[in-house]
């Protein structure tokens, strides 16, 4: 079922599978472009998770009736659906969290409080979701490490440059996104782990907003750490994955104590369960986990070539248009870039534009999108930032430029 | 002088009028272009108020037992709706703002901007607006 032969690329067709896109946004027909900040789901992920709590409910892994033990074959088939997506090599190098962030700060925590000691350097970018900067200070803070920021240019590129110079034996880990969310740009990971390497440096790679774009394949990235959010790649929200190595992810202490990751406790000492429960303290989102297995299927069917074309169109066609607007001024323009646009206009404020737009039932998202070290690097408050997904058209574009127009009158 | 609440009214009036979101959006963004600057020494640090979305700058002046707000913002419809504020509060006694009890921002229709998924500097604009009411109760 998951292997379904990828039918051709129809973006109507697609556009059935998701429910919520025909509803209408005061009045009008409801406009998404707020897929960087979560993804619609379609009916098969909302079919799985509402038939889990009507006919299989019940707490996993330690249950001896018929359901726990339904929940709990559910719940470990979606993480050998996840391990065989991402490529990974075992089973239980798949960890389920509660999302990205939730990935960042068990990484932070654990490798963190282990690895990194006084002295001892961290690399980020300078284009870091808050979600990947604030854990990393706290771990710095307690431990008097220091965090080494990779600079970027005016497109909105890291200067790889600057972050091979930066690579020492001081640094104990890299953590980079791999999609920058306010600007688009796709990082060269791959290259960046590969540097790292040279050196014996772990990466962790901030995927929150590269799985709705592309498969992945952490094996070919070859990275140590791989994190994301389901509810970014058509699943349910409050549900992550965080991948790492395995005798990575052995090395390192528990992030949380609790049920489920113990294997025998006493009030002298508690020893360990094996991987991955070892990460998985307490009663899981289960509904989420399964909700996981429906999205997997679903985007395993997508015909990805079709998809980025699609994409690709997009973004061209979007970017064209907004091109001849007024005082318009792009932030993020990599030559590698995800269908993401996001701007600002001369004189008019991101949060009028959003609130006008809004009115007209079009969703786009305002704001310093949770990087505000990028907005002070470009000298902005924030930007208006349009994010496409497969399912959104060139006729959505047509009217989100019509509201922009709109918009753009009434608050000159 | 009229009171708060016969402001409140009187906006409520006014707003009544529009049977479209365009109108009521071209009159708050009118208002919030003829609100007067707030002066650039008053648009300090402590004057601040930080949203996500949009900055509001709030300050206040007791004259003769009444408070005379001057406010400004960033967003210019944050600052329609701040134009209704300084309206309906500024030139009152620091009791009535004390116990003001504010409706007319729901019945005007604009209560999406006051919630907090909004987080453009107005709640707590109008919570700070209050706190000199009662501030200044212990002066007048």
């Amino acid at each position: 079922m998951s292997q379904a032969v990828s039918h051709k690329f129809n973006v109507e067709e697609v556009r059935k599978d998701f429910p919520i896109l025909s509803r209408e946004v005061n009045g009008k027909p409801l406009v998404y472009f707020d897929n960087g900040a979560t993804a619609q789901k379609p009916q098969s992920v909302i079919d799985a998770v509402s038939n889990y709590y009507a006919h299989e409910n019940s707490n996993i892994h330690r249950g001896v009736h018929t359901l726990s033990q339904e929940a709990t074959t559910a719940y470990e088939m979606a993480r050998e659906k996840m391990q065989q997506y991402i490529s990974a090599q075992h089973k239980e190098e798949i960890i389920f969290t509660k999302g990205t962030t939730d990935g960042i700060n068990l990484v932070a925590s654990s490798y963190g409080r282990h690895h990194i000691k006084a002295g001892d350097e961290v690399i980020i970018s300078a284009m870091e979701h808050h979600s990947n900067i604030v854990p990393w200070q706290m771990i710095c803070e307690e431990k008097g490490a220091e965090l080494k920021i990779i600079p970027i240019n005016d497109q909105g590129e890291l200067d790889m440059q600057a972050y091979q110079e930066m690579l020492s034996p001081k640094t104990k880990i890299v953590s980079v996104v791999h999609i920058s969310n306010t600007l688009g740009t796709i990082n060269p990971v791959k290259e960046i782990i590969d540097l790292a390497h040279q050196k014996d440096i772990p990466v962790l790679v901030d995927g929150a907003q590269s799985v709705p774009h592309m498969p992945i394949d952490v094996q070919a990235l070859d990275a140590d750490f791989y994190t994301f959010s389901l509810h970014k790649m058509f699943g349910p929200t409050g549900v992550g994955i965080l991948y790492g190595k395995k005798e990575l992810l052995e090395s390192i202490p528990p992030y949380q104590g609790g049920g489920d990751m113990i294997k025998t406790v006493t009030f002298e000492k508690t020893t360990y369960n094996e991987l991955p429960h070892k990460f998985e303290a307490g009663t899981p989102n289960i509904a989420g986990g399964i909700g996981t297995a429906a999205a997997v299927d679903y985007v395993n069917q997508l015909d990805w070539k079709a998809v980025n074309e699609h994409e690709k169109d997009l973004l061209d066609y979007a970017t064209e248009k907004l091109r001849a607007v007024e005082g318009i001024r792009f932030i993020g323009e990599a030559k590698q870039k995800a269908s993401v646009i996001s701007f600002v206009i001369e004189g008019i404020h991101a949060y009028d534009l959003g609130v006008i737009m809004d009115k007209m039932g079009i969703a786009v998202r305002t704001g310093h999108h949770c990087t505000q070290p990028l907005m002070q690097r470009f000298d902005i408050l924030g930007t208006v930032r349009a994010s496409f997904a497969f399912y959104n058209t060139k006729a959505e574009v047509d009217l989100f430029m019509k509201a922009l127009e709109r918009a753009i009158n009434m608050l000159k | 002088m009229s009171s708060i609440a016969e402001r409140q009214e009187e906006v409520v009036e006014e707003f009544s009028m529009f049977d479209d979101w365009m109108d009521k959006y071209e009159y708050l963004i009118s208002l919030g272009k003829e609100l007067p600057l707030i002066d650039d020494e008053k648009k300090v640090e402590e004057n601040i108020i930080k949203g996500c979305q949009s900055r509001v700058w709030l300050d206040a002046e007791l004259k003769d037992g009444k408070i005379h707000f001057t406010a400004d913002s960033d967003a210019i419809i944050t600052k329609g709706i701040i134009a209704l504020m300084i309206r309906v509060l500024s030139e009152s006694s620091p009791k009535e703002i004390a116990e003001s009890q504010l409706h007319f921002v729901d019945e005007i229709g604009l209560k999406e901007h006051l919630s907090p998924t909004r987080s453009n500097g107005l709640v707590s604009m109008i919570k700070k607006m209050k706190t000199y009411g009662i501030a200044f109760q212990a002066k007048a």
